[in-house]
C-alpha cells in the first residue's frame, strides 16, 4: 500500500457551497473517490491509499490531466485504490467532478 | 432479466439502489463518507479501507412511510461484516427502537464476516442479530432485500432470517455457507460452485421462495423491490408464542419431507410442482404462477 499526496494551485473557486460526493468502490480494478470542499486558501489537494507500490509518477500525470480538464480550488479529493487502471481513475475523478460541480445526479 | 424501462437493482451499487428505492431526495445517510469512520484493522493490513466501510446507513421516506435503511456495498471486500461496517448496522437497529420508524430495511448484500477483522466481525453479527429481534419484538418491522451479485450468505444469512420477510429476485441468493465454501471443505463431488444451475436453483431466489424462506419474489427490477417492500410495511407479523411453535414444526416437517432429497428439483416435484425442470427458465411472474400453491 503507498500513499500519494498531490497539491495544485490556480483553481477556480466554488461560489455556493457544495455537498460532497463520492463515487465509485474499493474493489479490485476500481477505486472510489470522495470530493469535499474544504479551506485550503483556494487550492486543491488529491490524497490517494493505493494499493499497488511505485505507480507515482503515473498517479502524477493522471491527476495532472484532471486539474487541466476541472480546475477546482478549496476542493480535496481522496481516493482509496485497489489497483484501477489509469483510464478507469480518469473517468472515476470526471465522474466526481460532475457530480460536485452538478450538484444532483 | 431487465427489460427497458427498468433497472436492474442486481447491476446498481449500493448507493444507488438506495437512490432508486426511496422517495426522491428523502435520504440522509448517517456517518457518510466524508465522516471517514473507516476499519481500523484494515490499514493495519496494507489493504486501502472504504470512507464508509462498505455498508450506508441512514433515514428515508418510502412512499411517504418514515424508514430507517441500510445497504451493504457487495463490491467492497464482498459485503463482508467488519467492526465499523457491523456497528453501523447495530446503531442503525438500535436507533430504529428509540425513533420507532414506520419499518427497518436491509438492502444485504454480504459474504458474511470480513475475515480480516473475524473476532470483531463475529461479535458485530452476534448484535445485530439480537438488536433485530428486539426491534422485532418492539413491533417495527424489520425487511430485507436480497438481489446483490454476490447474495447474502453466513451470519447475514442468518440476521436475514431472524427478520420478518425477505424480498428476493431470481439473481438474489440466501444462505449459511456459500457455495465455495461448501466446494472447499466438502469437495467438488458434494457441490460445485461453478456450475451456476446448480448454485442457483439450490441457494437462489426461486428455491428460497418455493421453501418460504423468502416471502416475495420479484424482477430484478429497483422498482419492483420498491413495490414490494411497501406492500409489506403495513403487514403486522404475527410473533405469538403458537405462531412460533408452528413455525418451528413447519421447519422439522420440511427436514422429515425433503430431507433425503439430493436436488432442488426434487423437492420441487415432491411438492407437486409440474414440469420442475421448467422452474428456472420462467419470469418472476410466470414462476410465482407456476408455484402458487405449492410452497413448502
Amino acid at each position: 500500500m503507498e500513499k500519494l499526496t498531490f497539491e495544485f494551485l490556480g483553481g477556480a473557486a466554488a461560489n455556493a457551497p457544495r455537498a460532497a460526493k463520492l463515487v465509485g468502490v474499493v474493489g479490485s480494478g476500481n477505486l472510489e473517490v470522495l470530493i469535499e470542499q474544504a479551506d485550503l486558501h483556494g487550492g486543491c489537494v488529491v490524497e490517494v491509499v493505493t494499493a499497488a507500490r511505485g505507480f507515482g509518477a503515473i498517479w502524477q500525470a493522471v491527476v495532472d490531466d484532471f486539474f487541466a480538464r476541472h480546475k477546482l480550488a478549496d476542493a480535496r479529493i481522496s481516493i482509496n485504490d485497489v489497483g484501477a487502471t489509469p483510464a478507469v481513475v480518469a473517468l472515476r475523478l470526471d465522474q466526481a467532478a460532475e457530480e460536485f460541480l452538478g450538484g444532483k445526479k | 432479466m431487465t427489460g427497458y424501462g427498468m433497472t436492474s437493482y442486481y447491476e446498481c451499487s449500493a448507493r444507488e439502489r438506495l437512490a432508486g428505492l426511496l422517495d426522491p431526495d428523502s435520504f440522509h445517510e448517517i456517518l457518510p463518507p466524508s465522516a471517514r469512520v473507516v476499519s481500523p484493522h484494515l490499514l493495519q493490513l496494507d489493504t486501502p479501507a472504504a470512507f464508509d466501510d462498505g455498508v450506508i446507513v441512514g433515514a428515508g421516506k418510502l412512499g411517504g412511510h418514515k424508514i430507517l435503511i441500510a445497504a451493504q456495498e457487495g463490491g467492497f471486500m464482498g459485503g463482508a461484516v467488519g467492526e465499523v461496517h457491523g456497528a453501523k448496522l447495530v446503531g442503525l437497529l438500535e436507533r430504529a427502537r428509540d425513533e420507532r420508524p414506520d419499518a427497518v430495511l436491509l438492502l444485504v448484500e454480504s459474504g458474511g464476516v470480513r475475515l480480516h477483522e473475524a473476532n470483531a466481525g463475529l461479535i458485530a453479527v452476534s448484535e445485530i442479530m439480537r438488536a433485530v429481534l428486539a426491534l422485532r419484538s418492539a413491533g417495527v418491522p424489520v425487511l430485507v432485500l436480497d438481489g446483490g451479485q454476490f447474495g447474502c450468505f453466513g451470519g447475514m444469512g442468518i440476521v436475514a432470517r431472524l427478520c420478518d420477510a425477505v424480498i428476493i429476485s431470481e439473481e438474489g441468493r440466501l444462505g449459511l455457507s456459500g457455495p465455495e465454501v461448501i466446494e472447499t471443505t466438502c469437495g467438488v463431488e458434494e457441490f460445485d460452485s461453478r456450475d451456476r444451475a446448480l448454485v442457483w436453483r439450490t441457494v437462489g431466489g426461486k428455491h428460497r421462495y418455493i421453501l418460504g424462506e423468502a416471502k416475495e419474489i420479484v424482477a430484478d427490477d429497483v422498482a419492483a423491490f420498491r413495490a414490494a417492500a411497501l406492500a409489506l410495511i403495513d403487514a403486522k407479523p404475527d410473533l405469538s408464542l403458537a405462531a412460533m411453535t408452528a413455525e418451528h414444526q413447519a421447519l422439522g416437517r420440511r427436514i422429515e419431507r425433503f430431507g433425503a432429497l439430493p436436488d432442488a428439483l426434487d423437492i420441487w416435484r415432491a411438492l407437486g410442482v409440474a414440469q420442475p425442470e421448467r422452474l428456472p427458465l420462467l419470469e418472476a411472474d410466470e414462476f410465482r404462477a407456476a408455484v402458487a400453491n405449492r410452497r413448502a
